[in-house]
């Protein structure tokens, strides 16, 4: 699993208790607050009710509303505010309520976040972090499971990233913080609630870094966010078929670590791409594409692409049908002609 | 006047449908309601204001006609529109920050910016072209009433940390009608920021007239709805622009929030060089107001107030033609300009993907280069 250390400087380490990501996180916005009064943080419902994953849970009681307080209803107005604030010299971390909720903020993000240090020549840098919880799998009515990775991902001049678990999500979010580069970080919400031992204040890799989480030798699974956990269960019960799967944590889809995965793909000779969002014209597409560039000559297989159909997101009783699972997973594995001799 | 004093009132009010107006277009001092309770401001002040005006004028045609002969790529005028710039820009001071777009040229000119780094992005050699921190003001936005919230999140920032700065911002009648000049009113009223809205209403959004845009009696009645104060000012009278602009920056800099100025102007030029308002508009509309024209009629004053020499008269068209000069100077000197830029602002943080795509034009220029022509 990922390796972690305690972060140098940042005084002693807790002794490491039961944290969930929603924990993880609130703990990273904390510390950023007490280390750097630049750091404000708002949006919808993120004051006294703590956002509604309560992410944002205690910090107006402790910091008060003039580091961390409800804004207007109004995406486009929170990022564009944010881009003055950041102009200004404070780091603002903005929330988006849900993944659908970020769209009136497009424009914003697109033509000015992802623009404004490359119009400026550099003299304009927006240290902002959009904090957008993303996915399915929660049971959530429609507008609240989208997958927008891919929007964000292919826009120049954005930092796009997504933790898997607890550890990364707390290192990575001081990292998109402290960054002077704005900071696109999805957070899986289906992965809100899982717990793993942890000891504060904790750094993993890099945030630009892919990881492998899982070492294997037959087949590589990319997967980032909540498709992590999928990689893994299959690699558990593909176990029992004899066949050696490594897990790739992407971590950061833009930049993409083409080091990693590429290594990865080399050693097992066979990849697959596995993401909650629609395959057509999806992120997948381009992990496919990149993998295959670079190590075609290396490659038993054509690259598979494990996804959401190309629907738009179902109703909640309906969503288990759409997500990929870890035997769905494995069927497309069986896919491939395997040569096992 | 005092806007702390009446603000109660003030946010409650809606303005009057006469725009207020302190010079009537002959050149006479108003009085009576119609002033709205300011006062014209000393002749020192307009004369500078005509000084500007003149030289922006001269800026402007300049301009025009160096984008006919094909030097620029394109250049939105604001012929006409001086009074409505000029004024409400010379109300704020060197530490405040301005947020315009593409029409406020002249109000850059005003700024202090250089004309060449003005026009580096009309001429297509970069987005912006001038020292954005240098001059506390941003790029010319484009996607209309955006830099609107900026204004606002930076004032907003200028509050928190108890800075004295003020943010001033121009869209123009079009763009109110965009969800983010909603967004930014409010958002700024209800966080009480330091922001001064400028809404020039030239009378067009490129071919599409004022009347489908609003169905509101003024521009300035939006801001009742959202508790501030709103001013529907004769954008063509120089001495109002700037005196209700400079009670707006005084209010927002002492902690009074937020004000709406509608400037009503007209776009005596077309949107840009490729536009054709003949299909449009009616020239005998255009020759109405160019009858209303904001120089002549400070102008009219001045000289009727024994304020404007001959001498300085003779000394603002000297200053007004050396910028010119200079303008053409600047535009017909062609940028040294390196595509390998093109990469090196994207990220602060460097990426191995743009290197790598930076070292592969950096080979096809170098192979360009030895070809033998």
């Amino acid at each position: 699993m990922t390796a972690t250390k305690t972060r140098s400087g940042g005084g002693a380490a807790s002794a490491p208790t039961q944290l969930t990501m929603a924990g993880a996180l609130n703990a990273a916005l904390r510390d950023a607050m007490a280390e750097d009064d630049r750091v404000v943080v708002y949006g919808e419902d993120v004051g006294p009710l703590g956002g509604v994953f309560r992410v944002t849970d205690g910090l107006q009681h402790q910091f008060g509303d003039e580091r961390i307080w409800d804004s207007p209803l109004a995406e486009s107005g929170i990022v564009g505010t944010a881009i003055g604030m950041a102009i200004y010299g404070m780091r603002p971390v903005v929330e988006m309520q849900f993944d659908a909720f970020s769209y009136p903020a497009f424009e914003q993000i697109v033509s000015h976040v992802a623009k404004m240090r490359n119009r400026t020549k550099g003299r304009v840098s927006l240290p902002l972090v959009v904090r957008i919880p993303c996915a399915g799998d929660i049971g959530g009515v429609e507008h609240h499971s989208d997958s927008s990775e891919s929007y964000w991902a292919s826009t120049p001049g954005l930092t796009v990233v997504m933790p898997s678990n607890p550890a990364d999500a707390y290192s990575m979010l001081r990292e998109a913080i402290a960054s002077d580069d704005p900071v696109i970080f999805m957070e899986p919400k289906s992965r809100y609630w899982a717990k793993a031992p942890l000891a504060l204040p904790v750094t993993t890799a890099p945030m630009h870094r892919a990881l492998v989480v899982r070492e294997g030798s037959d087949v590589t699974l990319i997967g980032y966010g909540p498709t992590v956990r999928t990689a893994l269960e299959a690699a558990d019960a593909a176990v029992d078929e004899g066949l050696s799967i490594e897990v790739v944590d992407l971590r950061s889809l833009s930049p993409f670590d083409d080091e990693t995965v590429s290594a990865s793909v080399r050693k097992t000779s066979r990849a697959a791409v596995i993401h909650e969002a629609a395959q057509f014209g999806g992120f997948g597409a381009e992990v496919a594409a990149r993998v295959t560039e670079r190590n075609f000559f290396h490659l038993a297989a054509p690259v598979l692409r494990i996804t959401g159909f190309d629907i738009p997101y179902p109703s909640p009783k309906l969503e288990e049908y759409h997500l990929p699972t870890a035997d769905r997973v494995l069927a497309a594995l069986a896919s491939w002609e395997w040569d096992l001799s | 006047m005092s806007l702390n004093v009446e603000h109660d009132a003030a946010r409650r009010a809606l303005p009057s449908e006469k725009p207020l107006r302190l010079l009537d277009n002959a050149g006479h001092a108003v009085t009576g309601a119609a002033t709205g309770g300011f006062s014209l401001p000393g002749t020192e002040t307009l004369l500078d204001l005509y000084r500007k005006m003149v030289v922006a004028r001269r800026f402007d045609v300049q301009v025009t006609a160096l984008t006919k002969q094909g030097r620029l790529a394109t250049y939105p005028s604001a012929y006409g529109q001086e009074a409505c710039e000029i004024g409400a820009v010379s109300a704020i001071t060197a530490d405040d920050w301005l947020f315009p777009t593409y029409r406020e040229s002249v109000a850059l000119l005003t700024r202090g910016i250089d004309p060449g780094d003005i026009l580096k992005s009309f001429r297509g050699d970069w987005h912006s072209g001038y020292d954005q921190r240098a001059h506390r003001t941003s790029p010319q936005t484009t996607p209309l009433a955006t830099q609107a919230l900026h204004a606002v999140g930076l004032a907003h920032a200028a509050r928190l940390r108890h800075d004295p700065i003020v943010a001033l911002t121009f869209m123009g009648d079009g763009a109110t009608s965009e969800g983010d000049a909603h967004e930014a009113f409010n958002f700024a009223a209800v966080w009480q920021t330091p922001t001064v809205f400028i809404v020039q209403n030239n009378q067009f959004a490129i071919s599409v007239p004022l009347a489908r845009q609003t169905h509101a009696a003024t521009l300035a009645d939006k801001a009742v709805g959202y508790g501030m104060p709103g001013f529907h000012v004769d954008g063509n009278d120089v001495a109002a622009m700037y005196a209700v602009t400079h009670a707006a920056v005084d209010r927002a800099r002492s902690g009074g929030g937020p004000t709406l100025i509608e400037g009503l102007t007209y776009r005596v030029e077309a949107h840009t060089n490729s536009d054709d308002p003949t299909r449009y508009r009616h020239a005998r509309d255009v020759e109405h107001w160019k009858r209303r024209d904001p120089i002549e009629r400070l102008e009219k004053y001045l000289v009727s107030e024994g304020a404007l020499t001959e001498a300085t008269r003779s000394e603002i068209t000297d200053a007004a033609e050396a910028l010119a000069a200079h303008t053409r100077e600047v535009i017909t000197t062609e940028a040294e300009l390196d595509p390998l830029e093109l990469f090196d602002h994207v990220y602060a943080n460097p990426r191995a993907a743009l290197l790598e795509q930076r070292a592969r034009l950096e080979a096809e220029l170098a192979e360009a280069a030895a070809e033998p022509r």
